[in-house]
């Protein structure tokens, strides 16, 4: 572990709460997303969408619209047969049966879920659209619904794809050990049925497209977290070569999965853009965003978690319904997947099964928000750890340090073979203890049940599996995924010795502009104000695979970081052969590169760049000019944040309402390059968490229509609902990459709903409620509370 | 997200409102906040042909203490009762509670009466308070009662070409008064309201107590069997738990996706003692 010790003795930058590059321009309003964008010429699109959850298009009668002066074209699924294929899907385990029924941007034949688009009309004017479309005559024959995962699978159950025969999409089992030995040495085996409901991503900004066909070539402007995957898909679905196309990604106001996707409205309006010869532009509304932008989570697990009477855990088995919704999206069907390897969290198990059904329903589809699988699995075992403890009669922490991993044995291959890269689960606790100060919280309990109000204290101690990459692992032949997810960075050093850094990756608000300069600036000896990170646009620089999967520091990063080293090594040469030194002898020391132990001897990066680019003659023999490297980088392993979460609830006990009093949060992301951002991203993650465990639901009712379609009725917390978090880290470094990190985009969203899940049981267990399922809304709570009074 | 098309004026006078509101037909609309008219027409639940805006007529606005009661122009905004605790009492604590400070800084009184929601706190506390409106029309202005005004959901007894100038609340001097609005989150509208306000004999038992319910019926509704199980009593916390169990008597919630209709009847009967308590000075 040597490489930690240079990592400790590095420049000044990382590490400090440097203040966002990126803040001023989003926060004075000078920030241009999509819809800030306009081409000369531009058509807006507005889109018909169907009102049914399952019906056959008898007819659509366009005639109205069309007549209407202010309508300049009408679209529909038929006009659209030129498509060389339907929307992508980009799962394809080996030697598993997915069935993937063809997704188009615009409905064929049949409609499948509210909200699904029939046809898209085209105006010089967005409110014209949008009248135009209201002219759209859609005659439906309604067809039955299936909108319950639990009976979707009986007998007569009414079929979302009545061609496929069934509404199972497919089976995927991942195991490791001897579970049936596991379950057989096991004293006390608790079963709970765990419930993680359907959420929206919710990004501030809507979906927006700009698409602009013109002269053989294609500019599509779209707030996505994916610009080269948006790109691969546009050329093989619209027939355009790729290097014909150019996917920009603007300013994004947020993705939280939402936007890792190749979405039906991208492919429509660029094909609309060709069919129509202009450009032509589409903002979604909060009302589409709510009912046809994927959703997440939406599983119904049955979870068995065995242990020895002396609290060994010894196998944990989980069976898990996931809701597909109607069809499958860019990674609809993986999701589960993705929280099976981490199914057996921060514990020593000696055997784990995870048996995943996926089943098609007359709903929105759902893919990857915010965590996609790990929140699920976290909840899963973070919520029967501690009904496990209840039913030992042990303490619930005392429970989870005895099946700790040690913090010794890293790193760490669980039973399914997964190898956690590093680990230290009892520092993380200890500190959160510390901070948390028990005995107060305790003593307050007797004063407040006095007035009605039930404190709870919950915790949840979790790791993640996140920088997604490995290629050799995610990829064709390993989980199934249809690319490879390594990263490439160009670090360019201008002439005047300032640098522009290209990263593959597209990051979307979370910081990274800031935290990828601070990392370049300290290894060229420069200030982070002079280093520029551009992403998000496929026709500039650096390829890559896009920001989700908390991937962008632990892979995005590293390969930066990797080009700036390529970068420093050629400096070198060219200062050691200007000062006459050995390269090895040439350091960066106070912003120049000078040769080791005569510091006043040396060049500043801009001298080194301007003899590179003004005067490569006076570079070594033979060497290129310029002062510019790439690099691709594919890491060897995912990395494993970890951490140890606490929350407090307080809960009235005549009404049900519960509220967040306190929440401690200590995460490990290896080595921090920025504490303040990860406090936000922690932050981020808490409050969404916290969302769905007492407010966010995306509800249906039983005909398919969707309840929750606007900020009304979907509850997203405001500050008003949360406390201050308190939030503090430890230190572990990662040995997979050079930088020592892990990601944290999602840590919080997968740590935290848990957490509070087990403080209001842990509020109300005096009352005899001993567990209950998430959203804990008011009539909820109060409910468990009447029937366990009974 | 984007309204229908409509046709927008801005009479200077009361008369050419109402002239404007005769000749746009019958789908033409006042405007005065805009904060429950404008969202419905967004989601095109509503497309007014003709939006008559009330913002430069002049006497709509101020609030004057006048004998017993205060008078408050119909384009007051929210925001501009929610501080004044101390005179308005509980107009000026419900008013408070109204949605976030962007909501309260464009509603209107005037508006939020009119649209006659009763989820909406300001119906109740009128309601409560037996106050009155002033509805001017072509024929000259008329007092409406609270009791009188609420009709259905969404439906007041003006008629479409009144409108509402002033609204008088009786200052309840000597009054003491609370009001309980259970929601999820702090922006959000009751899931049950409870307006309590009561007044005591000299010996301490209750003279006259009043009780409005907010989002328990299609329109603000009296708690009438819990106000007379407290006339006569101390105003004790166990007078209070007692009367407070009746606060639902005869009610029927309509039931949504937050509160089913057992629930929030429950919620009614809590909300109401913790009103009273409140208003008693036991809270
Ligand atoms: C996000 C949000 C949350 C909210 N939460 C709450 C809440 O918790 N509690 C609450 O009480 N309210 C809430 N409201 C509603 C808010 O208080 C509205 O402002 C109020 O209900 C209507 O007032 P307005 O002035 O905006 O009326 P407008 O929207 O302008 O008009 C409403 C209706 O009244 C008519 N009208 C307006 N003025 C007059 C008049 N003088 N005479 C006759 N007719 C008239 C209009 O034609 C229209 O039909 C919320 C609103 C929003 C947008």
């Amino acid at each position: 572990m040597t490489a930690i010790d240079d990592r400790a003795a590095a420049a000044p930058h990382r590490g400090q709460s440097l203040r966002r590059k990126e803040d001023p321009r989003l926060i004075t309003g000078r920030a241009s997303y999509t819809d800030d964008l306009n081409i000369t010429g531009q058509l807006h699109a507005a889109i018909v969408r169907s009102p049914e959850a399952h019906a056959k298009i008898v007819s659509i009668d366009t005639s109205a619209a069309l007549e209407r002066d202010d309508v300049v074209a009408v679209y529909t699924g038929e006009d659209m047969a030129d498509l060389l294929g339907p929307l992508p899907m980009a799962w394809v385990p080996p030697g598993v049966d997915v069935q993937n029924p063809p997704h188009w941007p615009l409905a064929r034949g049949t409609v499948k879920h509210v909200g699904d688009p029939v046809a898209i009309v085209l105006s010089e004017d967005r409110g014209a659209a949008i009248d135009g479309a209201e002219d759209v005559f859609v005659e439906y024959e309604p067809l039955p619904v299936c909108m319950d995962i639990e009976t979707a699978l009986e007998d007569g159950a009414a079929l979302t794809h009545p061609e496929i025969g069934t509404n199972k999409c497919h089976e995927w089992s991942l195991g490791g050990g001897d579970i049936e030995a596991g379950f057989a040495a096991a004293d006390v085996i608790v079963e709970r049925r765990v419930v993680n409901h359907r959420v929206s991503g919710a990004p501030i900004e809507p979906r927006g497209v700009l698409a602009d066909y013109r002269a053989g070539a294609l500019t599509l402007h779209t707030s996505t977290q994916v610009p080269h995957f948006v790109r691969l898909f546009a050329a093989l679905i619209l027939g355009i070569n790729e290097e014909k196309i150019r996917v920009i990604a603007p300013e994004v106001g947020g993705g939280f999965g939402a936007k890792l996707q190749v979405t039906g409205e991208e492919m429509l309006c660029s094909w609309a853009s060709r069919k129509s010869g202009r450009p032509v532009k589409w903002i979604e509304t909060r009302s589409e965003h709510m009912a046809v932008c994927h959703h997440g989570r939406d599983q119904v697990a049955t979870v068995r978690l065995g242990a020895t009477k002396d609290g060994r855990l010894t196998a944990i088995h989980s069976k898990i319904l996931a809701d597909m919704g109607a069809y499958l999206m860019l990674l609809t069907p993986a999701v589960p997947s993705l929280g099976a390897f981490v199914m057996s969290g921060v514990y020593d198990i000696p055997a784990v099964q995870t048996d995943i059904t996926t089943v098609f329903t007359n709903k929105c589809a759902t893919d990857a928000i915010r965590g996609a699988g790990r929140p699920e699995a976290t909840h899963m075992i973070e919520v029967c750890m501690d009904q496990l403890a209840d039913e030992l009669g042990m303490d619930r922490l005392e429970l989870r340090r005895k099946n700790f991993i040690p913090k010794d044995d890293f790193p760490h291959e669980t039973a399914l073979g997964i190898v956690y890269d590093s680990g230290n689960y009892e520092g993380a606790l200890d500190l959160l203890m510390e901070k948390l100060d028990l005995p107060a919280l305790e003593a307050e309990k007797a004063e407040l049940a006095a007035k009605g109000i039930r404190r709870g204290i919950g915790y949840s101690t979790y790791t993640e599996i996140c920088g997604l990459a490995p290629s050799r692992i995610t990829g064709p032949e390993g989980f199934g995924l249809q690319t490879g997810l390594w990263e490439s960075a160009i670090v360019r050093v201008t002439v005047t010795g300032n640098v522009v850094v290209y990263t593959g990756t597209s990051p979307h608000g979370q910081g990274h502009e800031t935290t990828m300069a601070q990392i370049v600036a300290d290894k060229l000896g420069v200030d982070p104000a002079q280093v520029e990170i551009m992403h998000g646009d496929t026709g500039t620089g650096a390829m890559g695979l896009g920001t989700y999967g908390s991937r962008t520091t632990a892979v995005g990063t590293e390969a930066v970081a990797r080009a700036a080293d390529k970068v420093v090594e050629k400096a070198r040469s060219i200062v050691s052969h200007l000062l006459e030194a050995a390269p090895e002898d040439i350091e960066v020391h106070d912003g120049k590169f000078s040769v080791k132990g005569s510091p006043d001897k040396g060049l500043a990066l801009a001298e080194v760049s301007g003899v590179a680019h003004v005067q490569p003659e006076k570079m070594p023999q033979g060497m290129e000019p310029g002062l510019e490297e790439t690099s691709f980088y594919d890491p060897e392993n995912f990395v494993f944040p970890f951490g140890a979460h606490a929350c407090i609830v307080d809960v009235e006990e005549d009404t049900g309402k519960v509220k967040v009093v306190r929440y401690v949060a200590i995460d490990d992301c290896g080595p921090a390059i920025n504490p303040m951002v990860i406090d936000g991203q922690v932050h981020g993650g808490i409050a969404q968490a916290i969302g769905q465990a007492l407010y966010e639901h995306v509800m249906y009712d039983d005909t398919g229509q969707l309840v929750t379609g606007t900020f009304v009725d979907y509850a997203l917390p405001t500050a008003a609902e949360l406390p201050s978090f308190e939030t503090d880290r430890t230190e572990t470094p990662s040995p997979v990459n050079s930088l020592g990190v892990k990601g944290i985009g999602e840590a919080g969203t997968i740590a935290a709903t848990p957490a509070v899940v087990n403080a209001v049981i842990d509020a109300l267990k005096p009352l005899g409620v001993t567990y209950m399922n998430m959203p804990l809304g008011p009539e909820a709570v109060w409910t468990a509370i009447q029937e366990a009074g009974q | 997200m984007i309204p229908a098309a409509f046709d927008y004026t801005v009479p200077g006078s009361l008369d050419e409102a109402i002239d404007a509101l005769r000749d746009g037909g019958e789908d033409a609309k006042l405007l005065a906040g805009g904060h429950s008219l404008v969202p419905l027409m967004k989601l095109r639940l509503a497309a007014p042909t003709l939006l008559v805006d009330l913002r430069r007529v002049p006497g709509l606005h101020g609030i004057e203490r006048q004998n017993g009661s205060w008078r408050i122009g119909a384009m007051t905004r929210h925001a501009e009762l929610q501080d004044r605790h101390d005179d308005l009492g509980v107009v000026a604590h419900a008013a408070a509670g109204i949605a976030d400070q962007q909501v309260r800084n464009r509603g209107t009184i005037g508006g939020s009466l009119a649209h006659g929601d009763s989820a909406s706190d300001l119906p109740t506390i009128l309601l409560t308070l037996e106050g009155t409106v002033t509805a001017m029309g072509p024929d000259g202005a008329r007092e409406i009662a609270a009791a009188d005004l609420f009709q259905d959901y969404l439906t007041t007894s003006l008629d479409p070409l009144e409108i509402i100038t002033e609204v008088r609340m009786p200052a309840m001097d000597g009054w003491g008064h609370g009001y309980q609005k259970f929601t999820r989150r702090a922006e959000d509208w009751a899931m049950v309201g409870v307006a309590a306000v009561v007044r005591k004999n000299d010996d301490g038992t209750v003279a006259e107590a009043r009780i409005g319910l907010t989002n328990m019926g299609s329109t603000p509704l009296r708690a009438t069997a819990a106000e007379e199980a407290l006339v006569g009593q101390p105003l004790t916390a166990e007078a209070i738990a007692a009367a407070a169990g009746h606060a639902a008597d005869g009610t029927n919630p309509p039931a949504d996706r937050n509160a089913s209709e057992d629930y929030k009847r429950h919620l009614a009967c809590v909300l109401t003692g913790r009103a009273l308590r409140e208003a008693a000075g036991l809270a």
